[in-house]
This record gives C-alpha cells, sequence and structure tokens, in this order.
C-alpha cells in the first residue's frame, strides 16, 4: 500500500493531471518542431556539401563537429545566461529549439553526407550520362539513397535528441520534467514523477513504433 | 550495310591520367546505322575511349565529333544537352534502385528532355515492350535478373532517342546464359538502324553482327576492318597474339 501511496497517490494525480497534460503539449511541440527543423535543415547541409565549393564546406564540418561535441546543456546555458547580457533575450523554449535543432542538424548532416558518400560513382555516372544536371542527379538518384540508408541511425539519433527537451527544466521550460519536478516538490510526493515517466511513455513508445515502420516501408534490397 | 554518313568521329584522341598516357592519337569513324565493335586487352584503352565519347571523361586533346557537332569544343556547363544524343549502357547496368523499372525509364525524359509524365510514360512503356520488358515496368530493379536490368537500362537511354548508343562492355557482369538475351536487343537495334560503338568481348557476336572491328592496344588502334577479315586474316602480332589468347581461354 505504502508503495501506491507512494507513486501513485490519486489526489496527487488529481491535482496536477491539468499541468501535466499542459506540460506533454510542451514538449510535443518543442520535439516536432526540433526534428522538423534538425532533419530538414541536415539534409540541405548535406546536399549543399555535395556541391564541393571548398570554403563551405569548411564551415559545414566545422558546425557539424562543433555542434556534436558540445554536450548540449552547455550550449543551452550559454544562450540562455549569456545572451541576455549581448541584449538578445531568447525565451527558454526557444534556447531549447535552437539548440537542439542545431544538434539534431549536424548530426543528420553527417549521417545524410555518409549516405551520399556510398553511393556508388556509377550512378552518378548513369543520371549525367543520361543528360541530367548534377544538381537533378543529386535530388532524384543521390539523396533519396542516401535518405534510405540513413533513415535507422536517423532515427535513434531523432529519439534521443528529442528526450533531450527534458534539459528545459534547468532553465524553467514548462515541459514534462520540470512540472512534474516542482509538483513533487510542492507535493511532497513522488507521484508527479511518475506521471511524467508515463507522459514520456505516452508521446515517445508511439513514436518509436512508428520509427519502426518508417524503417520498413523505406528499406529496399539492392 | 554502307555507312551514308559519319555519325561518330574521332580525330587524334589523346588522354592521360597523370604521367599514365592511356589513349595516344586515336582515329576512329562509325557511320550511320553502323555496328562497331571495339576489341583488345584489358587496359588498352577501350573504355576511356568510349568514355570520352560523351565526356564522362575529359580527353587531353584531339576532336570527337557527333552528328556533325565537335562535342570536344563544348562547355562544360552545356554537356547535358549532348549527353541526350549521346546513349550509353554501363558494365554494372547502374539502374536506380530506389525507383520502379517503369520510373528509370520516365527519369530523363522528364527531367532532361523536358517530356510531359503521359507523354514519357507512353516512350517507356514502348521502350520496355522493345526490350521484352514491359511486363516488368512496376518491379524494382533488384527484383530483375542481371541481363533484364541490362536490357532495362538500354530502354532507359533509347528513350530519350539518342543518335549513338555507346556500350561499355554490356555482357561482361552476366552470367553467361543471361548474355543472349542482351546481345539479342542488341541485334534487333543494328537492324533498325542505330549507330552503335561497343566495347566487349563476345568474339562470336562481333563475328556474326558487327559492320567493321577495330582492335586496340596500348592506347593504339592497331588494326580494324570487317570481322571476317580481322579474325580470319589479322595481319599484326600483337592481334595474333590477343586473338589466340582469347580463344585459348574460351577453349579451357
Amino acid at each position: 500500500m505504502r508503495f501506491f501511496e507512494t507513486f501513485f497517490n490519486l489526489s496527487v494525480i488529481e491535482k496536477y493531471l491539468p499541468d501535466l497534460i499542459a506540460a506533454m503539449g510542451v514538449t510535443l511541440y518543442l520535439a516536432v518542431a526540433t526534428i522538423l527543423t534538425g532533419v530538414l535543415c541536415g539534409a540541405a547541409l548535406a546536399c549543399l556539401r555535395a556541391a564541393g565549393n571548398r570554403y563551405v564546406n569548411f564551415i559545414i564540418i566545422m558546425f557539424a563537429d562543433m555542434m556534436r561535441a558540445l554536450p548540449p546543456l552547455v550550449l543551452i546555458l550559454i544562450l540562455f545566461f549569456g545572451m541576455p547580457s549581448l541584449g538578445i533575450n531568447l525565451s527558454g523554449e526557444m534556447v531549447i529549439y535552437l539548440v537542439l535543432s542545431c544538434v539534431l542538424m549536424a548530426f543528420a548532416e553527417e549521417i545524410f553526407w555518409g549516405g551520399l558518400t556510398s553511393v556508388t560513382a556509377g550512378q552518378w555516372e548513369a543520371g549525367r550520362a543520361t543528360g541530367l544536371s548534377k544538381a537533378q542527379t543529386l535530388f532524384y538518384i543521390a539523396f533519396p539513397q542516401a535518405f534510405r540508408m540513413g533513415i535507422p541511425p536517423l532515427v535513434n539519433r531523432v529519439l534521443a535528441t528529442t528526450k533531450l527537451t527534458a534539459l528545459g527544466s534547468v532553465i524553467g521550460v514548462k515541459e514534462i520534467l520540470s512540472v512534474s519536478s516542482s509538483a513533487q516538490s510542492f507535493s511532497g510526493s513522488a507521484t508527479p514523477l511518475t506521471m511524467a515517466a508515463l507522459a514520456y511513455m505516452i508521446i515517445f513508445i508511439p513514436a518509436v513504433i512508428a520509427s519502426h515502420q518508417i524503417e520498413r516501408r523505406f528499406r529496399y534490397t539492392r | 550495310m554502307t555507312a551514308s554518313r559519319t555519325m561518330l568521329e574521332i580525330h587524334a584522341l589523346e588522354k592521360r591520367f597523370d604521367q599514365t598516357e592511356v589513349l595516344k592519337n586515336i582515329d576512329l569513324k562509325v557511320g550511320e546505322g553502323e555496328l562497331v565493335f571495339v576489341i583488345g586487352p584489358s587496359g588498352s584503352g577501350k573504355s576511356t575511349m568510349l568514355r570520352c565519347c560523351n565526356r564522362l571523361e575529359e580527353p587531353t586533346s584531339g576532336a570527337i565529333m557527333i552528328d556533325r557537332e565537335r562535342i570536344t569544343d563544348i562547355p562544360r556547363r552545356d554537356l547535358d544537352r549532348m549527353r541526350l544524343k549521346v546513349g550509353m549502357v554501363f558494365q554494372g547496368f547502374h539502374l536506380y534502385p530506389h525507383m520502379s523499372v517503369l520510373k528509370n525509364v520516365m527519369l530523363a525524359q522528364v527531367k532532361a528532355l523536358g517530356r510531359s509524365k503521359p507523354e514519357a510514360q507512353a516512350r517507356a512503356l514502348d521502350m520496355l515492350d522493345q526490350v521484352g520488358l514491359k511486363h516488368k515496368a512496376d518491379a524494382k530493379p533488384a527484383e530483375l535478373s542481371g541481363g533484364q536490368q541490362q536490357r532495362v537500362a538500354i530502354a532507359r537511354a533509347l528513350a530519350l532517342d539518342p543518335k549513338v548508343m555507346l556500350f561499355d562492355e554490356p555482357t561482361s557482369a552476366l552470367d553467361p546464359e543471361l548474355v543472349g538475351s542482351v546481345l539479342k536487343v542488341m541485334k534487333e537495334l543494328r537492324e533498325k538502324g542505330m549507330t552503335m560503338l561497343v566495347v566487349s568481348h563476345e568474339m562470336a557476336f562481333a563475328r556474326e553482327a558487327a559492320d567493321r572491328v577495330v582492335f586496340m592496344d596500348g592506347g593504339y588502334v592497331i588494326e580494324q576492318g570487317p570481322p571476317d577479315e580481322l579474325f580470319g586474316n589479322p595481319k599484326s602480332d600483337r592481334l595474333k597474339a590477343f586473338l589466340s589468347r582469347v580463344s585459348g581461354n574460351e577453349a579451357a
């Protein structure tokens, strides 16, 4: 009984459920915005890199390496506490969105770029020999294949990055973890944390299932 | 078949990769509707010569004319238009694995030639029918045998109405029992009057279907002539040695 009282206290659940549902909304839209921005911009960067300009590529590689090397929390704290001194005030949500998008963008760029380099020279030659331009060969032939190859690692990275929305709790974003941990302090009960765990599962288990389906759909044998 | 006019002409072609001279002064003419076969030991520069004809490889010097146009003078950014006139078939097929057979044959028609989708589709089905694969239009390349994939690759090139077809060892990656189907398509093409330049080791096919056979070795054209003459009465020692090596392999 003590176990249920600690983790599944009904009166606590009732009290904090509305807050937590609102927090799920915040987590969800931060996650969706991050995925869209990160994957699309990562794909764009990989294609830009395929154009082969030395200076542009240097910048892309530097960006990707830095974003992958730095812990996201460091970037979040710098943007949130450092930028106001420069007169740039970003909301906590904006900071989370920007940092996570950039991190996902960097990983997505590397994943798509890896895919592009493993598309055989013959594919490029077949496209060019039929009169397609370099850009057309990239968009219609090379990138679709790179995208398919990138799906499994990309899905993993998308899930890992979107879960980092929990870092918003450090800078006061009203997402699932921060709402539930302040509820925990107020109520003195661990129940809000259980609710948080369940909330994350409600969001991410369908996402994991969907990812399996995406992987299956885009798989093809050579 | 006597050539009425020259469709492809290679003049004093040279190609160097760093210090290695792969092609040294190649001269070659292919008349309209002619099927010219290029044979020679590996490393003799056959494929490089072929790839210069649509500038997948940049010639170091010399000139190549296709349908009276000097394609070696075309600036790099205008190559796409020229390549529409030159169909190419590769040893490794290189079909696009993520697209259906039909889409493979339609893509360049729509994106490079600017045909409408219904028009491109009709043309693609027509070409697939010509290579006997209309019933595979909706299949993915991975579901086809090597011989079928190569026939789709031929259809993909033909759909663009090229003036010349280049074949770079089209049957070398195929199991022996699949070679015949590809050669049959090539023979039908010849009967329809397509101009073809073929690099291949299919000596029997050369004997049967070629108008002329060209023997290359060490970056030079050593000898050329009608197949009966070249195979029956080789003049140079190099060709004699090559032919005896090849027939030796076939016997073994």
